[in-house]
């Protein structure tokens, strides 16, 4: 176990370590959550088409050509 | 708008998902003869490599890192590209990740059942393979990294978001868990002792569940549900906020697995309070993919991929609602240990990862093959097969779990345990494990004929080795001014490094103060380190994966403490390179199984009769016989080297003690065969299990001396 609490002793000011992390964490999530407030429904449709819009899927584009019941 | 040509890869992703069909399905048969074994524990009398404590690990490590690790892999080579408008970034790193993942799997085959392993539930795996997979880990990150570098859309969609956190976290977790000091080849000391090898590895295991089993397959459900509904995801704000709160918040929930145990209480209210804030991003997913299905219902009828991804997502509802509860303190009481555990974790791998997995091969197959499938109705026979079996599993070994823990609880009026005898509680839920081969069954016969299914399907069509696509380059599309997220979006490097960051502060939190505040871990004087006899038996104790079966962890109740003795401090197992305090209950707990004057003490002969024949000495008893043990030598060359490796860690032997090391262990091993041969018992002093009731005889025992 020495060895492990001696590396950490060694790193300056790790005490300080965990509450700088939360605080970093903090803000982040506030400016997430304005970020997202202030999209624009244009950019959110935009971003969640984005799986669908494959060459390969023009090919397949009616699903049911797949598992319908013929 | 000038459009660029260019080209899918569709052979690697062929590639893994024959990985994953094949290794899902050796995964759930070492399953399926783990749970027989557990009904005929004489059913593979004498042979060690399938004993049931060197398969379990290779059960877990295959349905966790083969089966899960290919089918997210699978997904992933498929959605990537397709999603950033570019060929993945390297063929070649992608066939070393391939090939590289296959070998480590095999590696693993080929240890596991043959007792080589760390013994640390989940992290089993040697030395040597954890450097494998640590490179081909990082072969992997460079891959799906630089591919987003190349993309030729702007936006980098949130199913990659959850590909970019599995990389950094899996390789971070894999890291600071694994770390040890070789011994030999094939056997290595983790630098962690004790409770804090416990705190460690827990934030490993809980997140290995989080990083490997969860956000992976959220990435996959992001790409694979709006595609097979053909419609986009339900809400894109909310992917958002539930990916930044889950990768935050899963991180710090290590603990709850530790609850009453020696764990100091803050660490565990820390467990606690997270993994109760972690039902809301979980359920942001699951309403997230449930809800992209709203006006697809009519399809849902019909559709068998999107009936198991239905199935799926709410399993992983179900189950991220069962962890929070579980992690609750008062229920955690009645369910640790037991097989409810068991039936927690099998929702989530039958439920949310097989049946993605199963849905979304039905949905590449045909694709890749230019086909379609070759049969619904079979697909449609597999998904009842699975859900049912899921249940059959499930089911009764909540009922198990609950009704072995509280006979393991209950009372008489005069105050005595009312089941004194473990083996009492487990007869009573032996009918469970009989269903639970029954939904085995049933889930793997689903599994074999999604495989004949498959197999058919592509034999109708022709293989697409290559896709062709055009999108404009990026710089032609990205002349908006952007700003906030957007330019995070736009710089993966640093997303990734904000993932980290996110990640790194829960295991911070938790980390230092455990290992650098002193109160948390009170010395006791009277604890010394194990003699190298016993330290030779810990390691047959680890070899034979006991810890599957054996907690060492006597938690401060009433019931364990009248049932096992005084219940376990965090002063005790210091010297414990690793940990052993175990998940499960299959017998009873063995934290002070040598205390003499301790309710479940047993003398040497006993034991060693344990080990020749369990139903000689307990006649109902599950547990495997174990004649290797009596009948193979003790290999005493490594004791030097395992001595001088534990002085390295800090475990203070006197100095030059390694050379003397041995003459010691002789002379306890005499003194122990001399005990049982003066009994009647035909033993030499140099044989296993010499060793290994040494060490059994010396659990629990340190607190109990007398000066």
């Amino acid at each position: 176990m020495k060895i492990v609490t001696k590396t950490l002793e060694g790193i300056a000011d790790i005490q300080f370590f965990p509450i700088i992390g939360l605080i970093i964490f903090f803000i982040m999530f506030v400016v997430l959550l304005y970020y997202v407030a202030q999209l624009s429904k244009n950019q959110i449709d935009e971003f969640s088409r984005l799986p669908l819009d494959d060459a390969q899927d023009i090919h397949f584009e009616n699903d049911e050509s797949t598992f319908s019941k013929k | 708008m000038e459009l660029q040509k260019f080209t899918y890869d569709n052979k690697l992703t062929r590639l893994f998902m024959n990985a994953t069909i094949f290794w899902g399905l050796i995964g759930m048969l070492v399953g399926l003869t783990i749970a027989l074994e557990l009904i005929y524990p004489l059913m593979t009398n004498g042979v060690s490599w399938l004993s049931f404590g060197r398969l379990r690990p290779l059960h877990t490590n295959a349905v966790i890192f083969a089966f899960v690790g290919n089918g997210m892999f699978t997904g992933i080579y498929y959605s990537t590209p397709r999603l950033l408008k570019t060929s993945m970034f390297s063929e070649l790193l992608g066939k070393i990740h391939f090939w590289g993942w296959q070998l480590i799997i095999l590696s693993a085959v080929l240890t596991l059942p043959f007792g080589i392993t760390v013994g640390k539930e989940y992290a089993e795996l040697e030395w040597p393979i954890d450097i494998a997979i640590t490179l081909v880990w990082v072969v992997f990150g460079i891959n799906l990294i630089m591919t987003i570098v190349k993309r030729r859309v702007k936006h980098i969609y949130v199913a990659i978001w959850f590909y970019i956190a599995t990389f950094v976290t899996v390789a971070v977790l894999h890291i600071v868990n694994s770390i040890s000091i070789p011994v030999s080849l094939l056997k290595s000391y983790p630098i962690y002792a004790g409770i804090q090898d416990a705190l460690v590895q827990w934030w490993y295991g809980h997140n290995a569940v989080a990083f490997f089993l969860t956000t992976p397959y959220l990435g996959l459900m992001y790409y694979f549900i709006p595609k097979a509904a053909n419609r986009p995801v339900y809400s894109y704000k909310l992917s958002i906020i539930h990916f930044w709160a889950l990768i935050f918040l899963y991180i710090w929930a290590g603990p709850h697995h530790l609850l009453y145990s020696a764990l100091p209480d803050w660490a565990q209210a820390l467990g606690v309070v997270f993994s109760v804030m972690l039902i809301a991003p979980s359920w942001g997913g699951m309403i997230n993919g449930l809800l992209t299905l709203r006006g697809a219902w009519d399809k849902v009828r019909e559709d068998p991929v999107l009936k198991m991804f239905v199935v799926g997502v709410t399993a992983y509802g179900m189950s991220t609602f069962e962890g929070p509860l579980l992690s609750l303190k008062s229920v955690n009481a009645i369910s640790h240990f037991t097989d409810w555990t068991i039936a927690h974790v099998h929702i989530g791998a039958l439920g949310w990862n097989g049946m993605l997995t199963f849905g979304m091969l039905y949905w590449l197959m045909p694709r890749l093959y230019n086909t379609k499938l070759f049969s619904v109705k079979m697909a449609n026979a597999h998904f009842w097969l699975a859900t049912t079996g899921m249940l059959f599993f499930a089911v009764p070994l909540y009922f198990a779990g609950f009704t072995q823990s509280l006979m393991w609880k209950e009372f008489t009026e005069e105050g005595y345990l009312k089941y004194p005898n473990f083996i009492e509680t487990v007869v009573q839920i032996l009918p469970m494990y009989y269903l639970r081969v029954l939904g085995g069954t049933l889930y793997i016969t689903g599994v074999i004929l999604m495989i004949y299914n498959l197999i058919k399907t592509a034999q109708m069509g022709t293989f697409s080795k290559i896709e062709e696509d055009e999108a404009p380059a990026l710089h032609s599309v990205s002349h908006e001014k952007d700003k906030g997220h957007r330019i995070l979006e736009g710089k993966p490097i640093l997303f990734t490094i904000l993932a980290l960051v996110a990640i790194l502060i829960g295991g911070i939190v938790e980390f230092v103060p455990m290992f650098m505040v002193k109160s948390n871990v009170p010395i006791i004087a009277s604890v010394q380190p194990y003699t190298p006899l016993e330290l030779q038996g810990r390691d047959i104790y680890l070899r034979e994966g006991c810890y599957n079966c054996h907690s060492q962890m006597i938690r401060p109740f009433r019931s364990e403490v009248e049932r096992y003795g005084d219940y376990s401090k965090a002063g005790e197992s210091v010297y414990d390179h690793p940990f052993q305090f175990g998940s499960k209950r299959t017998g009873p707990d063995l934290a002070r199984e040598g205390v003499k004057t301790g309710p479940i003490y047993k003398p040497d002969s006993w034991h060693y009769n344990h080990f020749l024949s369990p139903q000689k000495m307990i006649s109902q008893s599950i547990m495997p016989p174990y004649p290797w043990i009596i009948n193979n030598d003790l290999d005493i060359s490594s004791t030097p080297k395992k001595i001088r490796v534990m002085q390295l860690l800090g475990v203070p032997y006197p100095d030059g003690y390694a050379e003397k090391a041995n003459e010691d262990l002789k002379k306890q091993a005499n003194k122990i065969a001399q005990g049982l041969r003066d009994g009647g018992i035909e033993v030499e002093d140099g044989k296993e299990v010499i060793a290994l009731i040494a060490y059994i005889q010396r659990l629990g025992t340190d607190i109990h001396k007398t000066e």
